[in-house]
């Protein structure tokens, strides 16, 4: 499984997650409060700005990872355009141009260890409080992994009853099928964890061998 | 305790594999991604809690940059996109879903499930989404429920199927069902 970060390494990589985040929540937020067209207009030049920064082509891949919401824009400008309002869609589709480009701009300069152990950070004082998070970065780990593994089993459920049915599809046939066989992989997982010694166990051998000060 | 655990993790990956998997067609010719269905059986298999802890992973995966929403989307762009009401509805129509199935008087399981996924992954799915796409395209809320309405026969189609399957898995694996049958 692939995340959604970019191979081009950029400056913006060596900001650490945190900041990067609290600028785009306050950003997002700002952009929602304002009506002011030329505010969206310098927001969405600024967002522009920062992808150029980072080199042509690392502009021209995050421009690529955007493309669904050109379609949006574009259907949303048409629809304004019919009924005459032009400063609604072009205030209306800087926002969301300015605000999803920012957002693509922080996923695609952040690795993704750094935002887990930035989330193992947050959830901290929740932990305290005595909630059952201990075990959260093994289970972001089991998600990672087993998601192909389903997808995969998935197009070979698709395709052996193809291969059984002169219709082309198995649709929503093979749904409870792919239900059943990632409950099963469950158990197996579980099963192994506790042959490991359980997710508590693990934690606590995590937490001797991290440095103490 | 590693059980409740696996299976968690398990069904937030299973909501990302009916999101990759874009072959599921449910009438003729009209493509609707599985996605949904997936936070549905979340809630009718695994229940309020588990169902909805497993809704909210796989969004925190989404968030953290993995390419699970259907289409291969994700990243926090998606999370200012018009959708992303939608997303947030996510966990609240697993917990409808999950309550519904615990507390409807209800005989038989394929039909309480229908009634339950329709409960959670269309009336309560649909009200974030609708005030997100108010908030985002500016749109007044009956003018975003009307961009919403195209979907409404696909979706109940989908709960369709997440009762039968809901029937299916419960008569295949009884030990995972949340509730009796």
């Amino acid at each position: 499984m692939i995340s959604l970060t970019s191979p081009i390494v950029t400056p913006y990589h060596h900001i650490a997650a945190a900041p990067k985040l609290a600028c785009l929540c306050l950003y997002t937020f700002a952009a929602l409060l304002t009506d002011n067209l030329h505010v969206q207009m310098a927001g969405a030049l600024l967002v522009g700005a920062l992808y150029l920064l980072a080199g042509w082509h690392f502009a021209k891949l995050g421009f690529r990872r955007l493309r669904p919401i050109w379609w949006f824009i574009a259907v949303i400008v048409l629809w304004h355009c019919a009924h005459r309002e032009f400063s609604i869609a072009a205030e209306i589709s800087l926002r969301l141009a300015a605000t999803m480009g920012l957002a693509n701009l922080v996923t695609m300069t952040t690795r993704l260890d750094d935002l887990i152990s930035l989330v193992e950070h947050l959830t901290r004082p929740l932990r305290r409080l005595g909630m059952p998070l201990h075990g959260l970065g093994l289970m972001i780990a089991l998600v990672i992994r087993f998601t192909p593994v389903l997808a995969k089993k998935g197009s070979l459920l698709a395709e052996s009853w193809k291969s059984r049915s002169r219709r082309p599809r198995p649709g929503w046939r093979m749904v409870a099928p792919l239900a059943v066989l990632a409950i099963d992989d469950s158990e197996r997982v579980a099963e192994s964890l506790r042959a490991r010694g359980g997710i508590e166990v693990r934690n606590r051998v995590l937490e001797w061998n991290a440095p103490t000060r | 305790m590693e059980r409740t655990y696996a299976l968690i993790a398990l069904f937030a990956a299973l909501i990302a594999a009916l999101g990759l998997i874009p072959k599921i067609t449910l009438t003729s010719g009209v493509p609707i991604t599985a996605q949904s269905l997936g936070i549905m059986l979340c809630g009718t298999v695994l229940g309020a809690k588990r169902g909805t802890l497993a809704v909210v992973l796989f969004l925190l995966l989404t968030a953290l940059g993995l390419p699970l929403l259907a289409g291969g989307r994700g990243g926090l762009a998606v999370f200012a996109s018009p959708s992303a009401g939608f997303l947030i509805g996510f966990p609240l129509a697993a917990l409808t879903a999950g309550l519904a199935m615990t507390y409807l008087p209800m005989g038989r399981l394929a039909l309480r499930a229908f009634l339950a996924a329709w409960l959670g992954g269309v009336l309560v799915l649909y009200l974030p989404g609708i005030v997100g796409m108010a908030i985002t395209l500016d749109k007044s809320l009956v003018q975003a429920s009307a961009l919403a309405m195209p979907f409404l026969p696909g979706d109940t189609l989908k709960a369709v199927v997440a009762g039968l399957t809901t029937a299916a898995i419960a008569r295949l694996r009884p030990g995972i069902m949340s509730t009796p049958p």
